[in-house]
């Protein structure tokens, strides 16, 4: 998980590390493919291993909810309707809106709308999932819904998930390596239980802004 | 500078949407998707304001034409030729930028704040080809039919109004649009047809794929796209008047 302030990189750094932004310097390596060194050939093949969840779910508003998801499909598969209509019902299933088919993005919650846009990602069967925060906008509910479904996911296919974030509840949840950006910069790096008790002056103002988190440490 | 740098990014922008598409078959949909929504939904436009330029056109030259020096058919003729020559191709066109100019903009440009694009990209797709390409293309081979249906209802406008009027005999106008018809005039006009459906097509499409923002500047972009989508298309129809004709 990437997590840090408004305005310190985090989106950046994903944007990069997909490929939307051009980077200056550094590598940005895939099970050791350097992304910045391959032609435009080998940047595709490895964008069709990459899953991404938009914040605001980035669907196509002119399809409707099968057509989102059989859309990837239908642009890197040879499987027949049928089986792409399969594919997508499964995924649908998977993140719980088995009845959403024929509905348009517009007629979606926002929650719904991120559910969906886990199914276009899952539907490709992706090796890297990306999450640009998944949270934001939604009720602590449906946020801890989407958590859990970004977990299953991630442990059920085999997925490297990276995810970003400035939800603590989410690090909490789900989280498992942790890198804090603070102005741009790779501030401070660890595992769950370290971010709870690190003395990391930036980190702990971060971590402990809201009064649950503050509650928890004095519990600890 | 600026214009350069526009110049370059359009340049480019252009070069990958003409990229080798992912699959031809969904590509190929695009494009009939694309006629339907560009061409098809034009056509009640391009009927009403058609067949009132031919109709104003007639009582127009009639009015100006009272010289008894003037065959009364010359009404016909002018009208058949400014139909032809300039009407239809070229404000037709204007109105097309205008409708079909922003809408492009406006859809590219919606997609590429809400990150549509963006999602297009992360799969590999080329959204540049995928979303401009058949834009295009059904511009550039459904603008022509639109044209050739504004000249016909152009012409047919001006004699149903022209003898409801009073100004021209049934005779004398299809004397005037039948004498010394020359067919290139109508290659003429289909070349320039298909060089505004190209500019009408790309250029709002370019506006739309580089917007930056919100809501607001999906607004802007669509004003710009058709704002330079009409001056591009006044100055190609000067050019290719000059090339073509003279």
């Amino acid at each position: 998980m990437i997590i840090g302030e408004s305005g310190s990189g985090k989106t950046t750094l994903l944007k990069c590390m997909v490929g939307l932004n051009e980077v200056d310097g550094g590598e940005v390596l895939f099970d050791g493919r350097n992304f910045y060194e391959l032609d435009f050939k080998g940047k595709k093949e490895i964008r069709k291993e990459i899953g991404m969840l938009f914040q605001g779910g980035a669907l196509f508003d002119s399809k409707t909810v099968e057509e989102n998801v059989v859309f990837p499909l239908s642009m890197f598969t040879d499987l027949t309707e049928s089986e792409k209509r399969d594919r997508a019902n499964f995924c649908l299933q998977r993140v719980n809106l088995p009845d959403a088919n024929k509905l348009y993005p517009s007629e979606l919650s926002g929650g719904m709308k991120k559910r969906v846009a886990i199914a276009r990602a899952i539907a490709v069967q992706p090796k890297y999932l990306f999450c640009d925060e998944p949270n934001s906008g939604l009720d602590p509910k449906t946020s801890i819904v989407i958590d859990n479904l970004i977990k299953e996911i991630t442990d059920e296919y085999g997925i490297t998930t990276i995810v970003i974030t400035h939800d603590m509840n989410s690090v909490i949840e789900i989280g498992d390596n942790i890198m804090f950006i603070y102005k741009g910069d790779n501030w401070w790096q660890g595992s769950k239980a370290e971010i709870l008790k690190t003395d990391n002056q930036e980190v702990c103002d971060f971590v402990y802004a809201t009064k649950f988190m503050k509650d928890l440490k004095s519990k600890f | 500078m600026n214009i350069f740098f526009h110049f370059g990014q359009y340049y480019i922008l252009m070069k990958r949407a003409f990229g080798k598409p992912e699959k031809r078959a969904i590509y190929r949909d695009r494009i009939f998707e694309e006629m339907n929504s560009l061409g098809i939904g034009s056509l009640g436009i391009v009927a009403i304001i058609s067949v009132f330029m031919g109709a104003v056109i007639t009582i127009q030259t009639a009015f100006n034409f009272e010289s008894p020096l003037i065959p009364q058919y010359a009404v016909g003729v002018a009208v058949r030729d400014s139909m032809i020559l300039e009407f239809s191709p070229a404000i037709v066109s204007l109105i097309l930028a205008g409708k079909i100019g922003s809408s492009i903009a406006s859809e590219i440009g919606t997609m590429r704040v809400t990150e549509q694009i963006d999602a297009l990209e992360i799969m590999g797709i080329n959204s540049a080809g995928y979303l401009i390409l058949p834009k295009i293309i059904a511009s550039v081979l459904f603008n022509p039919i639109l044209i050739i249906f504004s000249m016909f209802l152009g012409i047919l406008g001006g004699y149903v109004f022209g003898l409801m009027s009073g100004v021209i005999t049934d005779f004398d106008y299809i004397l005037g649009i039948t004498y010394e018809f020359r067919p290139f005039n109508v290659i003429y006009a289909l070349i320039k047809t298909a060089v505004f459906a190209f500019i009408i097509a790309s250029v709002p499409a370019y506006h739309g794929y580089y917007t930056k923002g919100g809501a607001l500047e999906v607004g802007k972009s669509s004003t710009k796209g058709v704002v330079y989508t009409s001056v591009l298309i006044l100055t190609f129809d000067l050019i290719l008047t000059q090339v073509l004709l003279v």
